[in-house]
């Protein structure tokens, strides 16, 4: 295989990515492609990349050899990558760092973030609280109310939560809010996007910053089994823990990489997040060509799952060029199947799972049965489960 | 020749700007909007933005916004939009009419079919919000060669070599935004517009239209002094929003007269 060399210098993969956005935020994107071009390579910059995610992340994350659940599967090994252990429990952390560094040497005293679940929001909010950062956090009224504790997680951080109430009141509105005061504030303004989504650069420098944990993996892995794995599974919404685990296993060609969406409901009820697997159709949105859920008139539709993080009718443009390049497989499993992961984790390892991470545990499970115990399958753990206990309780009556 | 060109050539043997308004078709409801777009015809319009609904207005302020949602309720998509276009051209073949919307629905009929059915219902420019001209080089190709005109933004950030790639690749004029945000926002500039204007017009001989910040008459008249056409969307929008069905239609009349005594006073 040809060493992966993508994107180009518009942010292009393929036929997917770009820049898709209005005039006014033209300028804005090219200051921050000149800045991160500048300083992606920079020792001192990567330094302090490093520092940081070592001293206040804890940076690296552990693999964890899931015995007694691998046992229970019967099949393959599984070993996970806690990125649940992180500070802020989530991979969401490490980017947040890398575009927070960014944007002190941008000159940019306030900073923005749209949030689903809450997890990127929060990561927003405690390294601008570290840095001394104003920081506005943009969110779905749907999802305020879903994530409360999040909400006030921000607040004690000294973050303004802002309630989103257009459209479908859900993530890709709180995406939109965050666009239009981007646009309205570029001069003292930096906007930290959570995902591998949005207009060039951010797909590529969400990639970069996230990548800490493929890096991290590959070198873990041959220490701890003296080889890299079968297969590496990760949950993917917008995809950026998938990316951030993909990537620097790209040019290992006898690693299967596989993204697991959400299902939802079941796929063919409509009812899901996963518009790969689901194959649906190619749009622009977000600043970006991919593949997203859409009616025939091309307006994009709700989604449904049961994880507020997976709850996106797009996908990061480069999963798109994985796709259909095969590279990369992408499946999804519903909400159901996601629980009852969920539950086993908790029982046979002790380590409760967010319901994101779930997903990739599921499918994980799934196809360790139909493996040999000296398989091995890497799942990328996500983010822990604790914000998500108010969801799990409802589902089983109790009101906590 | 296109209507778009016919008409900035006879405003300026009269000596006069051309007034613009914007309206979202299908609000606040599908069967009002081609008789809306005669009244503003009626009243002082000399061109028309239509805007296509989209269920993610990114580039758009809180005004904006809800019409699309009030259009979105009754399904108005762009397929239903180039039907209004067609209808309001069985009583007017003179006045130019502009879609402005975003890219995913012209993705979603295809590029190729789009440029048909447009060309064929009598729209006369095209407007993609999030197309800045990289990345829809073909897409311009196909509406030109249908003699329909790519609109482009030119805003208070975009640097003169840009400014020369994007009129370039425009027809018909350039929108020059007039501030930095969303469209509705309050903050106008008069003086940055006219220095930001003029160093467009050394840079192209095509018409200059200012947008995003009109919202009364003096910041028309202002508007009027520095461009060739004056466009004005949230003000408009907002009248439609205020009104009900017994006044709609005189509401909107009153305040396109209000706008073309504005503009003529310039």
């Amino acid at each position: 295989m040809q060493l992966y060399d993508m994107p180009d210098d518009r942010g292009h993969f393929g036929p997917y990515g770009g820049i898709f956005v209005a005039e006014t935020l033209v300028e804005a994107l090219e200051e921050l492609r000149v800045m991160y071009e500048r300083f992606r390579h920079d020792p001192e910059f990567l330094a302090e990349f490093a520092h940081d995610l070592k001293y206040f992340v804890g940076r690296p994350s552990p693999i964890y050899y899931a015995k007694r659940w691998s046992e229970r599967v019967g099949g393959a090994r599984i070993y996970l990558k806690r990125e649940d252990l992180n500070h802020t429990g989530a991979h969401k952390v490490n980017n947040t760092v890398g575009q927070a560094l960014l944007a002190k040497r941008m000159g940019k005293p306030r900073v923005i973030a749209e949030t689903g679940a809450g997890q990127h929001g929060v990561a927003t909010a405690t390294i601008a609280a570290r840095m001394g950062l104003e920081c506005v956090v943009y969110m779905g009224s749907e999802d305020v109310k879903r994530q409360a504790p999040n909400v006030y997680r921000m607040k004690l951080l000294g973050a303004t939560v802002v309630p989103v109430e257009s459209g479908s009141k859900t993530l890709k509105d709180a995406l939109n809010e965050a666009m239009r005061d981007w646009v309205t504030n570029i001069s003292n303004t930096f906007y930290i996007i959570g995902t591998v989504a949005g207009p060039h650069p951010y797909p590529m420098m969400v990639r970069d910053f996230q990548a800490v944990i493929g890096v991290e993996a590959k070198q873990q892995m041959q220490e701890m089994i003296g080889r890299q794995p079968d297969a590496v599974v990760a949950c993917v919404g917008g995809g950026s823990n998938a990316m951030g685990i993909f990537y620097p296993y790209l040019n290992e060609e006898n690693v299967r990489l596989i993204g697991v969406e959400a299902a939802g409901l079941g796929l063919a009820t409509g009812k899901h997040a996963a518009p790969l697997t689901a194959n649906s159709s190619v749009g622009v949105l977000h600043g970006n060509r991919t593949y997203l859920m859409q009616d025939e008139d091309g307006q994009i539709i709700e989604t449904h799952s049961i994880s507020a993080g997976l709850d996106y009718p797009g996908v990061g443009p480069e999963h798109a060029w994985l796709k259909d390049s095969k590279r990369a497989e992408y499946v999804a499993i519903t909400d159901d199947e996601a629980m009852a992961a969920f539950h086993s984790l908790c029982r046979t390892e002790g380590i409760i799972p967010a319901l994101e991470s779930s997903h990739a545990l599921a499918y994980a499970e799934k196809m360790a049965a139909t493996m040999s115990p000296d398989q091995v399958i890497l799942v990328n753990l996500s983010g822990r489960g604790d914000k998500d206990i108010n969801t799990v309780a409802g589902l089983s009556g109790i009101t906590l | 020749m296109s209507r778009i060109k016919t008409t900035f050539d006879q405003l300026k043997q009269q000596g006069k700007k051309a007034l613009v308004p914007y309206i979202t078709a299908g609000d606040p409801h599908p069967d009002l909007t081609v008789k809306l777009l005669h009244t503003m015809v009626a009243n002082g319009a000399d061109m028309i933005e239509l805007g296509v609904p989209f269920s993610d207005p990114m580039a758009d302020g809180p005004v904006i916004q809800r019409a699309s949602e009030r259009a979105l309720v009754h399904h108005v998509g762009l397929s239903r939009v180039l039907e209004m276009v067609r209808e309001f051209r069985q009583q007017d073949n003179v006045t130019p009419i502009i879609l402005m919307g975003y890219a995913n629905p012209v993705e979603a009929m295809g590029q190729e079919k789009f440029s048909d059915r447009a060309q064929a219902a009598g729209v006369d420019g095209v407007l993609t919000v999030d197309y800045p001209p990289e990345e829809c080089k073909e897409f311009t190709a196909l509406l030109q060669a249908r003699g329909i005109d790519p609109i482009f933004l030119l805003s208070p950030t975009t640097e003169p070599a840009r400014v020369e790639v994007i009129v370039n690749q425009a027809s018909g004029f350039v929108y020059y935004v007039s501030l930095k945000g969303v469209t509705g926002a309050k903050n106008l500039d008069i003086e940055e517009v006219a220095q930001k204007v003029a160093e467009i017009r050394t840079l192209t001989d095509l018409p200059v239209g200012v947008g995003f910040g009109v919202r009364d008459a003096a910041t028309a008249t202002a508007v009027a002094a520095i461009g060739d056409a004056v466009v004005v969307g949230s003000r408009m929008v907002q009248a439609v929003e205020q009104s009900n069905d017994q006044n709609l239609v005189d509401n909107v009349a009153a305040l396109m007269k209000e706008l073309r005594i504005a503009v003529d006073a310039a």
